[in-house]
């Protein structure tokens, strides 16, 4: 039951989750603004959440009706046990999602950062991060104000 | 927490471009130089960036090594000057101003983008702080 009504909070949270990394990434592309040979790198937005999300699980309620009554979870300890999808391997992203920018103006030292670019996606990046954490607190009082009932 | 991350990152980009800023500061206040202790020239200085990955596939930045240039030294005529050779001309250092001063400025540019960088790092993390309240 209380799976049900965080439900809703999973998908944002792995949102959060990737738009955090992908704020990152682009903090390194503007740190490196200036080093020679460096390549620019984002990962695609879309692929990315909707991987980690295809991790979550689907259907909790019938796999509660499935379960003798009394029956204990056992404890999912490490992203690759059974029942660990929510939150384990889901938002994350290595090294070999992230994709090579290609550049329209490139440099004579091998440095693909288009600094104004970079600046325009860590702007829009960070507003879409406040969107998800106003979507989060807006689930969080709604189910508050579910629970008081106010 | 990987928006802490942002922080390692762009302050090891801010701690390279001030040294960046060290560097312009020390060739422009030796532009006029003509000797150092040691009795040669001054010879100016560059910063070498290297970016420094980690395993999570970002990267900061570090300054690699500090390069002296190997222009030759500049010659001005000037045969009243005690150190002048036996034809008049005084050997100054090697820096151009010029390139000093657009160097600078790109330094003082990348610096306070990445201020701004850990800004909007550090607004977001105080907004998820306050989540669900």
């Amino acid at each position: 039951m209380s799976s049900r009504l965080t439900q809703a909070l999973e998908f944002h949270s792995q949102a959060l989750l990737l738009r955090a990394e992908r704020q990152k990434v682009l903090a390194s592309n503007i740190a490196n603004a200036d080093t020679p040979g460096y390549v620019s790198r984002d990962f695609d937005f879309r692929s990315a959440l909707s991987q980690a999300t295809a991790a979550l699980p689907a259907e909790p309620a019938g796999a509660a009706t499935a379960r003798p009554p009394g029956a204990v979870l056992p404890a999912a300890t490490h992203p690759g046990h059974a029942g660990a999808a929510a939150g384990g391997p889901g938002a994350r992203v290595d090294s070999t999602v992230l994709k090579y920018r290609v550049t329209e103006q490139p440099s004579l030292d091998g440095n693909s950062v288009d600094l104004d670019r970079e600046r325009a996606n860590f702007a829009d990046n960070a507003v879409r991060y406040e969107a998800g954490l106003r979507f989060i607190n807006g689930t969080v009082r709604t189910i508050l104000s579910a629970i008081r009932g106010e | 927490m990987s928006l802490m991350n942002v922080f390692r990152i762009s302050g090891s980009a801010v701690s390279a471009q001030s040294q960046r800023l060290n560097v312009v500061a020390s060739n422009l206040a030796n532009a006029e130089a003509v000797a150092g202790p040691d009795g040669q020239t001054y010879k100016a200085r560059q910063v070498v960036f290297q970016s420094q990955p980690t395993p999570d596939g970002s990267a900061g930045v570090r300054v690699a090594s500090v390069v002296e240039d190997s222009a030759p030294a500049r010659k001005v005529f000037e045969p009243a000057h005690p150190m002048a050779d036996t034809e008049g001309y005084v050997a100054q250092s090697n820096v151009n101003v010029v390139e000093e001063m657009v160097n600078m400025i790109s330094a003082s540019r990348s610096y306070q983008n990445n201020v701004e960088v850990m800004n909007t790092a550090r607004s977001l993390l105080q907004k998820t702080l306050q989540m669900g309240l």
